[in-house]
C-alpha cells in the first residue's frame, strides 16, 4: 500500500488541501474528510502533518479521527465486504455468516483486513434492508438471504477473480 | 448600597458572591457535593455527574455546570440523588479495574474514597472493560487504562495549564479512551513529564513512576556508600502526610529518617541550589556585559527544559547553560565524596529526594553520566519517601530532628526559597545587587517577584541598573512568553519559568492535594525557611566559597562548566515514520533525500522545498534515482529547513543548494 502515498502529487494533495481550506483549525473535520477520500484512509504520518500545519495537539486531530466512525486510521482493502448485524439480522444468523466469511478469508483477533489488503470485512448495525435478513453487502451491491455457503462462494468468485 | 443575593441550600441561607456555580456556593458554606470533574483551576466539563443536586422546579441536575440564581432551592442530599450518586460510582466501578490493594493510589483514590462515602458494597453491573497494556515506557510516569473513569482531568490539565495537549479522548462510545496522539506511549510523544496530570487524576490510572525499590537494593548493598539529598520544596510538603499542618518544616526529621533508613549522609540540594544562584546570576551578568544572547530564560526545571527543546529550539541559545540543581548536586557529589568516603567514584550512590516526576527524566539524561555511572543513581518523590518510611515502620511523628551532614548539606535561604515560583529570580537578585553595588542588601525580600500569579512583571532597579524580570509559571504562560520573545515584544532581561503551578511546591511528586490553597501555604512555609535562617545570599554560603576554591576556581570557570553547566538539543515531538514523496523504498541504489516538514521547518519553507525538488527531478526524468522523503524532524530546528541527502545534512537549505547537491551526489554515482 505504500504505492498510496508514494506520488509526490499524493503529498501535495495534503498540502492543498489544507490550504483550501485555509489552515484553519475549525475546518479540521472537512479537512479530515477529504484527506481520507484523497487516501482512502487517514495515515498516521499525514494526520500529524496535519496536526503540525493547523498548531493542533495531535492527540486532538487523533480524538477527532477515532469518534467519527466514518474515518478509518488503517488502510481498507480493495473490495469492503460489510455484514448487518442489526437486530433481524443478528436473529437470522449473521454471526455464523461473519465467522464463514472470515475463516474463509484467513481473518483472526481483531484483524478487519487481509494483509494483501485485497478485503476488509466489516459490521454495520443496520443496512435498512431488515426485509432480506440476512443482509450482506459486497462493494457497495446488497445480496438478501444469504447462508454461510451462498456467502463463502460470494467471497470465493472475488478471489478467483484477482488471482 | 448593593443588595445581598441568597439562595437556600440544604435549608441554609447562603449569600451569592460571584461564585460561578452551585458548587462553589456550597462549598463556600463548608457542604460537600463529591465531585470527579470538577476543578477550580480548569474548565467545567460536567461529565462525571456525580455532583448532582435537586433544584426545586428542576430536578437533578449537575451543580457544577449550573450557575447560582437567587431564591433557589438546593438540596444535595437526598434519597433520589444519594441513589443516582451510587449508581454513577456503580458504573464507573463496573469500568474499572479494581485492584486496589496494590494500587499506588490507593490511599488518595477518589473513587475508592467515594465508594466507601456513599456506602458502595457491591457492584450491580456486569464488570466491563477491554484489557489495555500499560504504559510504563517513560522514566516518570505510568499509565494505566484499566483504571481510567474518564473525566477528562488530565486532558483539560495538559491543555489547559500546561497547554500542551498531550492526553486527549479517542474513540467513542464504550471504546472510549483517554489516550496519548495515536495510542502512543508517552515516551514517543511530546509529553514532558512534569505529572500534573497525575496529581490531578482521581483514580490510579497516571501515578508517578514508583523507584522505592531500586532505592532498597542501594541501601541493602554493603558495597555502596549510598546518600541522600533533598530538594527545598519537599521539606514543607512532607509533613501532610503525617498529620501535621500544611507548610511544617520537617528537614531535621526528614534527615533523621533517611539515618534509619540505612543512608550513610543526608545532604541538601539547596546547597547545590546555592550553586546555581552563583552560576547563573554571574551567566547573566556576562551576558549584559558582553552583549550575549538576551533574555536569559532560568533553566533548573527539566520539564520546562525539555518542553523548549520540543517547541522553542529556536529560543535554546536564551537558555541558561546552567544544569538544575539536582544535576549540580549529582556531578558535585560525585566528585567530593569518594575521596571523603575513601572509595571509587562508581560506589557512591546519590538517591534524590524530589518533589519532582521530571526530575526522574532529567536524571537519565546521558549528559549526567559518566561511562554509563550515573551521577544521580535514584531519584524518588516526596510520596515515594514517604511510603519508604512508613514501610520501614518508622514513626516520623515522634522522631527526633537531625542536622544534615556536611559540606553538601549546609544552604542559605536563597536556595531554599527556589522551591516556590518567583524565587529563583529573588536569589539571583540577592546575588546581582552584592555583585554590582558591593552592598549587603538591607531588606533582602523582593516582594516584586513573589506572588502566585502564573505571569508576573517585575522592574527590578539595582545602583544605576534596571533589570526587567518576567516570571511565569504552569507551561501555558511559558508559551505566552516565549511568543512575546520571539517577535521581539518581551521586553525584558530575566525570565524564570517552572512548569508546575506554584513552582516546585507544587510539583507531581508532592502529596497529593487539590485546589491552590495547599501549594500557597506550602510556598509560605519556604518563606519562613528563609527568614529563620542566618544567612540569605548564596554566595555567603561558606561552602559554596570552598567549593570554588578548592575545586571549580571561579564562576563559570573551565572546570564550573565541566561540571555544573550543560547543553541542550533540539527534540522530536512524535516519534513516527517518514512519509515517502517519491521513488519507492526498495530500491536500494536509489538516493535518499529526506526534508523535514516539521512545525518549524514548515513555517520556514520545506514545504516549497519539497515541492520544487520533486518537480525538478521530474522536468529532468530523475525521479527513478532518487527517494524522497518527508520527516517530522531532524532535530535541529532552529537552523531550518532542513535535509538530509544521503547522510549529509544541509541546514537553512535552499532550493539551489540542495539540487546542487543532489546532482552532485548522482554525478558521483555514475562515475562510481
Ligand atoms: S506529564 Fe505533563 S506534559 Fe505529560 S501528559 Fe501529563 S500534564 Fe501533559
Ligand atoms: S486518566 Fe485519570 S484524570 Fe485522566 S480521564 Fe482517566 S481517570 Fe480522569
Ligand atoms: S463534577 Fe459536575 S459533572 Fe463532574
Amino acid at each position: 500500500m505504500e504505492k498510496e502515498l508514494s506520488s509526490a502529487t499524493q503529498f501535495g494533495k495534503v498540502c492543498e488541501i489544507l490550504d483550501r481550506y485555509d489552515r484553519d483549525p475549525a475546518k479540521l473535520i472537512p479537512i479530515l474528510q477529504a484527506v481520507q477520500e484523497e487516501y482512502r484512509y487517514l495515515p498516521e504520518e499525514i494526520l500529524t502533518l496535519v496536526a503540525t500545519s493547523l498548531n493542533l495537539p495531535p492527540a486532538k486531530v487523533y480524538g477527532v479521527a477515532t469518534f467519527y466512525s466514518h474515518f478509518t486510521l488503517t488502510p481498507k482493502g480493495k473490495h469492503i465486504i460489510r455484514l448487518c448485524d442489526g437486530t433481524a439480522c443478528h436473529v437470522k444468523g449473521s454471526t455464523a455468516l461473519l465467522d464463514a466469511i472470515r475463516k474463509r478469508l484467513g481473518l483472526t483477533g481483531k484483524q478487519q483486513s487481509t494483509p494483501d489488503l485485497l478485503f476488509t470485512v466489516e459490521t454495520v448495525s443496520c443496512l435498512g434492508a431488515c426485509g432480506l435478513a440476512p443482509a450482506v453487502v459486497i462493494d457497495d451491491k446488497v445480496h438478501g438471504q444469504v447462508t454461510p455457503e451462498k456467502a463463502v462462494a460470494l467471497v470465493e468468485e472475488l478471489i478467483n477473480a484477482e488471482a | 448600597m448593593d443588595e445581598k443575593k441568597y439562595l437556600t441550600i440544604d435549608g441554609r441561607q447562603i449569600a451569592i458572591e460571584g461564585e460561578r456555580n452551585v458548587l462553589e456556593v456550597a462549598r463556600k458554606a463548608g457542604i460537600e457535593i463529591p465531585t470527579f470533574c470538577y476543578h477550580s483551576d480548569l474548565s467545567v466539563y460536567g461529565a462525571c455527574r456525580l455532583c448532582l443536586v435537586d433544584i426545586a422546579g428542576r430536578g437533578g441536575v449537575a451543580s457544577c455546570s449550573t450557575a447560582p440564581e437567587p431564591g433557589m432551592v438546593v438540596k444535595t442530599s437526598t434519597k433520589q440523588i444519594r441513589a443516582m450518586r451510587k449508581i454513577a460510582v456503580e458504573l464507573l466501578l463496573a469500568a474499572h479495574d479494581q485492584s486496589c490493594t496494590t494500587c499506588y493510589k490507593s490511599t488518595s483514590c477518589k473513587l475508592l474514597d467515594l465508594a466507601n462515602k456513599l456506602g458502595v458494597t457491591k457492584v450491580r453491573f456486569k464488570p466491563g472493560f477491554e484489557r489495555m497494556p500499560l504504559d510504563n515506557s517513560n522514566p516518570s510516569l505510568q499509565r494505566d487504562n484499566n483504571k481510567c473513569i474518564l473525566c477528562g482531568d488530565c486532558v483539560r490539565m495538559c491543555q489547559e495549564v500546561q497547554g500542551i495537549g498531550v492526553l486527549d479522548f479517542a474513540g467513542r462510545g464504550s471504546h472510549s479512551r483517554v489516550v496519548p496522539a495515536f495510542g502512543k506511549d508517552l515516551k514517543n510523544v511530546e509529553c514532558i513529564y512534569c505529572g500534573q496530570c497525575a496529581r490531578i487524576c482521581p483514580t490510579g490510572a497516571i501515578i508517578p513512576k514508583n523507584e522505592v525499590s531500586k532505592a532498597w537494593e542501594l541501601l541493602d548493598n554493603p558495597e555502596y556508600k549510598t546518600v541522600a539529598t533533598i530538594a527545598p520544596a519537599v521539606r514543607v510538603g512532607f509533613g501532610e502526610a503525617f498529620g501535621m499542618p500544611v507548610g511544617t518544616d520537617v528537614t531535621g526529621k526528614i534527615t533523621a529518617a533517611l539515618k534509619q533508613l540505612g543512608f550513610v549522609a543526608v545532604f541538601d540540594t539547596t546547597f547545590a541550589a546555592d550553586l546555581t544562584v552563583v552560576e547563573e546570576a554571574e551567566e547573566f551578568l556576562r551576558r549584559v556585559t558582553a552583549g550575549g544572547t538576551l533574555p536569559q530564560f532560568t533553566s533548573c526545571c527539566p520539564a520546562w527544559v525539555k518542553y523548549a527543546e520540543q517547541f522553542y529550539p529556536e529560543l535554546l541559545p536564551n537558555l541558561s547553560s546552567c544544569r538544575s540543581p539536582q544535576a549540580m548536586f549529582g556531578a558535585m557529589a560525585k566528585e567530593m565524596l569518594p575521596k571523603l568516603f575513601d572509595v571509587p567514584r562508581e560506589k557512591v550512590k546519590i538517591v534524590s529526594i524530589m518533589p519532582c516526576t521530571a526530575k526522574k527524566f532529567e536524571a537519565q539524561r546521558p549528559e549526567f553520566s559518566r561511562d554509563g555511572d550515573r551521577e544521580t543513581e535514584v531519584v524518588l518523590t516526596t510520596q515515594e519517601l514517604i511510603q519508604m518510611i512508613k514501610g520501614a515502620g518508622i514513626d516520623f511523628n515522634a522522631i527526633e530532628p537531625e542536622a544534615m551532614d556536611l559540606p553538601l548539606g549546609f544552604k542559605t535561604g536563597a536556595g531554599v526559597i527556589f522551591g516556590v515560583t518567583g524565587g529563583v529570580s529573588e536569589a539571583a537578585l540577592r546575588y546581582a545587587y552584592k555583585k554590582l553595588t558591593g552592598k549587603n542588601l538591607a531588606n533582602v525580600e523582593f516582594k516584586e517577584v513573589r506572588g502566585d500569579d502564573g505571569y508576573r512583571r517585575a522592574e527590578i532597579t539595582i545602583g544605576d541598573n534596571k533589570v526587567r524580570v518576567v516570571v511565569v509559571h504552569s507551561l501555558s504562560n511559558a508559551h505566552k512568553i516565549c511568543e512575546e520573545v520571539k517577535a521581539g515584544k518581551a521586553d525584558v532581561d530575566l525570565i524564570e519559568v517552572m512548569a508546575c503551578p506554584g513552582g516546585c511546591v507544587g510539583g507531581a511528586g508532592q502529596p497529593v492535594y487539590v485546589g491552590m490553597e495547599t501549594r500557597k501555604q506550602r510556598a509560605a512555609g519556604l518563606y519562613r525557611v528563609d527568614r529563620n535562617m542566618q544567612l540569605h545570599s548564596s554566595e555567603d554560603n561558606p561552602y559554596v566559597k570552598e567549593a570554588y576554591q578548592n575545586i571549580l576556581g571561579t564562576p563559570n570557570s573551565h572546570k564550573a562548566h565541566e561540571l555544573l553547566h550543560t547543553h541542550y538539543q533540539s527534540r522530536k515531538r512524535i516519534q513516527d515514520e517518514d512519509v515517502l514523496v517519491s521513488g519507492s523504498d526498495e530500491a536500494q541504489e536509489k538516493l535518499p533525500v529526506t526534508i523535514c516538514v516539521g512545525t518549524s521547518c514548515f513555517k520556514r519553507g520545506s514545504q516549497q522545498l519539497l515541492q520544487e525538488l520533486t518537480d525538478f527531478l521530474k522536468e529532468n526524468n530523475l525521479q527513478d534515482q532518487v527517494a524522497i522523503k518527508a520527516t517530522f524532524c531532524h532535530e535541529r530546528c532552529d537552523r531550518g529547513p532542513t535535509a538530509n541527502v544521503d547522510g549529509t545534512i544541509m541546514e537553512k537549505c535552499s532550493f539551489e543548494a540542495l539540487r546542487a547537491e543532489v546532482v552532485k551526489r548522482l554525478r558521483s554515482a555514475v562515475a562510481k
